[in-house]
């Protein structure tokens, strides 16, 4: 595998953790509303990437050792301020490049990272977020191979989000923002101010976006075309 | 950093090595403007309950890194200063602060974290009214903290940078590093340098005396007496004495 260029200036900062060594792995993200259908591609991705020999990590948001079980009880107590969450997260993210992508991509293995700062900026972006903060704060994270977006209208997302779940989650509504006092519309709004600001980066950061409306196989085969020739 | 808007309040914050007598010095002003039934409240470093047990875990672990241990420290802060400093100021509190962003700044940079990364990440937090610097020499600092022989703490001493196996030499190069930045910031931010190699009355003398200087402290009194008498607010007799008025 050829070691990991820089292609874009958004990761214009390169962390002390680094220490210079190459990383020849490759860091693919999956980026999509929950309810998207991101867990099933990944666990299908890892199975086949396992296959072929390739040794595979796994990270998300929230699955930090360091903040994962504290900002979900933090956020349980709704006292957090935007500010405090978007570095809580930014805590729990970088907890895991540290220790856990930095090492596995030194190791050549492939990462397979379920949601990344795109989803965290998102977020923060429609909380008032500055932009330029926001930016600085994740500049030295590191840049992703490849970025699958999974897009899926707003309304089926709500069809699928429901079958899965049955009830509407507070923070995935955006319930906190007050768009509406009704968790339905509240959801439809939120998931379309996040899915703006993902139409936004996406250009930049050179998104892949899958339409993820289709059937399971079919994202898959299409995912697995384009990591192959990322791994050619 | 940005410039201090139009709240009420004063914010007056304390920086210096450990060992330095800062907390000493902080928490006599505390007493000081308590005694003269001002609205005052103190907040320390690393004190969120939000982040408390994360932060717990990362040392207990090791497993906090320069970057993490910037990020967790700035998730601290972010917290106290959203809930606690800025509403305080604005509502016409004298907030004190044992350490700001200046402790960041000095400790992340002494782990190798890029100044202007940092110095971005805490872009929002105003500028105190006096940032006091204890500046007191290295090797007093390090006497006062190593004399007795103390268990350091694996980040105290700064052994997650793996510059040395020994907790002391460890904190010792550790130390000199974050005292170099603090000299450099006491310049570029103009702290106001207290020489705490001085005896602890005269140094307070002198931090009240910069304090009535800066503030109007008679338009700082709560409107309505503490429930306990003024005697019962302290501990002990000698502690009443310091608090009185210099």
């Amino acid at each position: 595998m050829p070691y990991t260029t820089k292609k874009s200036d958004f990761f214009s900062r390169e962390l002390p953790e680094l220490e210079g060594r190459p990383l020849a792995g490759k860091l693919i993200v999956i980026e999509g509303a929950d309810g998207s259908g991101r867990s099933t591609q990944i666990r299908l991705l890892g199975r086949w990437l396992e296959s072929k020999g390739y040794a595979v990590n796994q990270v998300g948001i929230k699955r930090s050792n360091l903040a994962g079980e504290q900002l979900t009880l933090a956020q349980k107590s709704n006292v957090m301020t935007n500010k405090t969450m978007a570095l809580f997260y930014a805590t729990d993210l970088y907890d895991q490049i540290v220790n856990q992508i930095i090492p596995s991509l030194n190791a050549s293995a492939i990462v397979l990272a379920d949601r990344y700062i795109y989803t965290l900026m998102a977020r923060a972006l429609v909380r008032g977020a500055g932009t330029d903060w926001m930016r600085n704060l994740y500049s030295p994270a590191i840049e992703p191979d490849a970025v699958f977006y999974f897009k899926v209208a707003p309304d089926q997302l709500l069809e699928r989000y429901l079958n899965k779940t049955r009830s509407l989650d507070y923070w995935e509504s955006g319930m906190d923002l007050g768009l509406s006092k009704d968790v339905f519309d509240s959801f439809l709004k939120y998931q379309g101010l996040i899915d703006e600001e993902f139409s936004k980066m996406s250009g930049p950061h050179e998104f892949e976006t899958i339409d993820a409306s289709r059937p399971v196989f079919a994202i898959q085969k299409e995912l697995r075309n384009k990591i192959k020739s990322l791994l050619e | 950093m940005k410039e201090k808007p139009s709240y009420p309040g004063k914010l007056i914050a304390v920086e210096g090595l450990d060992g330095s007598g800062k907390s000493t010095q902080i928490y006599l002003v505390k007493r000081w403007l308590q005694s003269r039934h001002l609205k005052v409240f103190f907040t320390e470093w690393n004190s969120s309950s939000l982040v408390k047990d994360a932060t717990r875990r990362g040392k207990q672990s090791h497993s906090l890194k320069p970057t993490t241990f910037s990020l967790i420290h700035a998730t601290d802060f972010a917290d106290r200063y959203e809930r606690q400093i800025l509403p305080l100021l604005r509502a016409g509190y004298i907030v004190l602060c044992d350490r700001y962003i200046f402790t960041a700044f000095a400790r992340d940079r002494a782990r190798g974290v890029e100044q202007d990364w940092v110095a971005n990440v805490y872009d929002y937090a105003i500028e105190p009214d006096i940032t006091f610097y204890f500046r007191v020499p290295l090797e007093v600092s390090l006497n006062r903290i190593l004399r007795g022989r103390p268990e350091l703490g694996y980040f105290e001493a700064g052994l997650d940078m793996g510059w040395t196996f020994d907790p002391y030499e460890s904190f010792r190069i550790f130390q000199g590093k974050v005292f170099n930045v603090y000299e450099e910031l006491t310049d570029s931010y103009g702290l106001t340098v207290i020489d705490a190699e001085k005896e602890i009355p005269e140094q307070q003398k002198e931090v009240r005396r910069i304090i009535k200087s800066h503030v109007d402290l008679k338009s700082y009194k709560l409107p309505y007496m503490p429930r306990l008498p003024l005697d019962l607010m302290f501990d002990t007799e000698a502690e009443m004495d310091n608090a009185a008025d210099l």
